[in-house]
């Protein structure tokens, strides 16, 4: 397993996957989220 | 990689350690997020941040990626994410990113 049990960062994109929405994501597979954000790579 | 959020993955990693700690990206394409993922794992390439010269070693996925996905809850997944996968060329960030890890990452 790779996200159950684990502290998770988030490095979202706003044109790609923003981080509230991996944050979503990552909650539902037994993650926990200790850094989430949203960057814009341009 | 913003030099804050550099900062804060640095903290991160320090309190929690590499075999615990994961970094999952969202990027919008392959180049940006294998760049993500090395700047995590190997230090960062630009030389300009806080983790120039710095291998932390994580491990960095992202969110479509096969193996990650099949953890996500399937109605969380289509909700959050499947929009932006239809515009993605997934395929071809994750190839990308898993490179960059299996490369900087024991």
């Amino acid at each position: 397993m790779i996200l159950k049990g684990r502290k998770v960062a988030i490095l979202g994109d706003r044109d790609g996957v923003p981080g509230p929405a991996i944050e979503e994501c990552v909650k539902s597979a037994g993650a926990e989220v200790v850094f989430s954000t949203t960057e814009c790579f341009v | 990689m913003d030099m804050e959020n550099q900062r804060r993955i640095k903290e991160a990693a320090d309190k929690y350690g590499q075999d615990e700690l994961i970094i999952v990206l969202g990027g919008a394409e392959a180049e940006a997020s294998g760049l993500a993922a090395e700047t995590v794992s190997n230090g960062d390439p630009t030389f300009a941040g806080p983790l120039a010269g710095v291998q932390l070693g994580l491990k960095a996925y992202h969110i479509m990626e096969p193996d990650v996905k099949a953890e996500v809850d399937p109605a969380v997944y289509e909700e959050q994410v499947s929009l932006m996968e239809m515009v993605m060329d997934a395929d071809a960030i994750a190839a990308e990113v898993k490179s960059i890890r299996e490369q900087f990452t024991s």
